[in-house]
This record gives C-alpha cells, structure tokens and sequence, in this order.
C-alpha cells in the first residue's frame, strides 16, 4: 500500500469514530434542550405577521436577510453556469 | 423509545459521502459522494427540531397540539437551494474538464508540468 | 440532444399545463399551507425540463433564446429587492412589513387558533412569494437548458 492510501485510511477511521461516538451522545430524539424563541415565535406569528404559516412567516419577515443572501446565491450560480459554456465570438 | 436513531442514520450518510469524496478516482462519484454529504446535514438539521408527539406549526385546519420548531426548517429550506446551486456549477466544471483533458480521472488531471 | 417519438412529444404537451398550475397554486397559496415560493418554483421548473427532454435541446434552444429569460430573473430579484426597501421607506426598519392591519392590499388579520383563512392575509409575503417564485423558475431552467444545449454541440471552437 502507498503512503497515500495509508494516510487516508487512518484520517477515515478518525472521522467515522468521532462521527459515531458523537451521534450516540447527543440529546434523546424528541426533547430539544432551549425552545424560548421558538415558543416566542409560535405564539405571536398571526398577530404580528398575518399568515397563518410559521414556517414561510421566518423565512420571509423575522429571518428575511437571509432568504436575501440566498437568493444572492441562485443568481450568482446562474450566471456562473452561463460563463462557463460561453464560447468567445470572433 | 426510538433511542436516536435518527442521529445515527445522519452519521452513516455523512459517513458513506465522505468514503465516496477520499477513495473514488472518478470526478462524477466525487460529485455524488458531496450531495450525500449535504443529505446527511440536511437530516440533522430537520431533526433537531422536533417536540414528542408534536404537529405541523401551521394554522390552518390544525388538530391543535404542541408544535414542532419552525426556525430549523425554515434553515433547511435555505440550505438546500445553497445545494442544487453548488451542484449546478460543480457539475458543468466537471465538463468542462472534460472537454479539456479526454479523461475524467483524478490522478490524471492537474499535473503541473515539470 | 434529439426530441423522442411523436407519442412521447403529445403526451408531454397535453400534462404541462396541469403542473404549471399545480406550481401556481403551492407558490400564491404561501402564507397559509405548507409551501411558498421555493417549492412552487421547483415544481414548475421541473415541468419545464419534461418539455425540454421531450421536444430535444435543439428545437427549444430555437424557439427560446436565453437571453430574454435571464431579464425575467432579474425582474424577480429586483422585485424582491424593492419590496425590502419600501419597508425601509414606511417604517424605520429594513424589511419591515408594511402591509399588515392597513386596508391597502393584503391586511386583514386572521383570529388566533386554528381555523380557515382567506387569501387576503399575510401582508407583504404574497408579493415576495411571487418575486422568489419568479426567480427560482427561470433560474433553473435557464440552467438545465445551457447544460443540455452546450453538451451536444460538438467542440470545433475550442
């Protein structure tokens, strides 16, 4: 075996004990540990918002920069794809 | 008692990516082995959220009932549309590459000539 | 890329409309079932690359050039971005939401609880709903298009 192959194996085996020993200590399936904002935002939504949806009420009005940064992303790539197969005319 | 299952079904699909990324020589299984990696943290994601025996945190026409979080999905969401981007622009490098070099090897490609 | 058969191209052409509208309606009904502007988006741009398989890479790209599509996607971006300033405008803050409890457009207030709404809630998020669907759309097209389109172009200009 090459250096290569043996420099790999040992980085794996590394990342998958960490990997499992973590996943086996992590808090039980169903009892999140701090839910005060979320409880915030559950109770408060349809007066504050007026949409009757939690979810797109984050995504859009109390976590909206974000959605911002990625719509950013979707154009960036878009024209990053079109830069690439674009063939110089004479 | 589900006993975090789901924990551990977000490490074996982190797990096989990343086996996927190191010992495959083909750019096309690298490119596969990345989009399971981002399936895995999609998972966790949506899995930190969930309350016992809880619903959908949506009003309309609700059985009533604690509700789930609905921070972690509304990041989910976000993180996927960053995925399908990252897949697009990875995926026509690789064909550009191809057109370049005839071989979609990764040992043979990137030689710094000497 | 070539089209497939004459009974592939008929069929697609007779199921297109319905998804575009199955798509239309998860992206204007946003704000009161689960969806919104991405999942709508993904919706009908997957009915556009059915067309796309179905007619080949050739005949679209004739009919479609892709110029013309990426000002719709910077329609959408602009859209949205507009929306986020007019808050800055109206209120003090950026992104405020400037369309809830006024009897302008979309301001009614639904009761707390559980219940049926109309469509005539939610503020300022149908609109951004419509900006982000418009975006996600044409932008993933625009992308399976190019791909499909410069891969079966023989290299002679390289």
């Amino acid at each position: 075996m090459s250096k290569r192959n043996i420099a790999a194996i040992v980085f794996f085996s590394i990342v998958a004990v960490f990997f499992i020993f973590s996943s086996l200590l992590m808090h039980p399936f169903g009892s999140p540990d701090q839910t005060d904002m979320d409880d915030d935002i559950i109770n408060n939504a349809q007066g504050e918002t007026g949409a009757n949806n939690a979810v797109t009420s984050v995504v859009f009005d109390y976590r909206g920069f974000d959605t911002l940064g990625e719509a950013t992303i979707l154009f960036t790539a878009v024209a990053g794809v079109i830069l690439v197969f674009r063939r110089l005319k004479k | 008692m589900i006993f975090n299952i789901p924990f551990i079904a977000v490490a074996a699909l982190i797990l096989i990516g990343l086996y996927a990324v190191v010992f495959k020589r083909n750019l096309i299984k690298m490119v596969i082995g990345i989009t399971l990696i981002e399936s895995g943290v999609n998972l966790f994601l949506i899995t930190l959220g969930y309350r016992e025996g809880s619903v959908a945190p949506i009003y309309t026409s609700s059985p009533g009932g604690i509700m789930s979080l609905p921070v972690p999905q509304a990041l989910t969401l976000t993180s996927i549309v960053i995925g399908v981007a990252v897949l697009a622009l990875m995926l026509s490098l690789v064909i550009h590459i191809y057109r370049h070099y005839g071989t979609l090897d990764a040992r043979k490609i990137g030689r710094v000539e000497e | 890329m070539n089209g497939m058969s004459r009974i592939v191209k008929t069929i697609a052409s007779i199921i297109f409309p319905f998804i575009t509208i199955y798509g239309l309606y998860v992206i204007a009904h946003g704000h009161l079932t689960p969806g919104g502007g991405f999942q709508g988006g993904a919706v009908v741009a997957s009915g556009c690359a059915m067309i796309l398989v179905a007619y080949g890479s050739v005949w679209t790209m004739g009919k479609i050039k892709e110029k013309n599509l990426s000002l719709f996607e910077s329609l959408g971006a602009i859209c949205f971005i507009l929306l986020a300033f007019l808050g800055l405008g109206f209120g003090a803050v950026f992104f405020n939401n400037f369309l809830v409890g006024s009897d302008f457009l979309f301001g009614t207030i639904p009761a707390t609880g559980s219940g049926l709404a109309d469509i005539n809630t939610g503020g300022v998020l149908p609109l951004m709903n419509f900006a982000v669907g418009l975006k996600v759309i044409v932008g993933l097209f625009v992308i399976v298009l190019v791909m499909a389109y410069a891969s079966s172009v023989k290299e002679g200009k390289q």
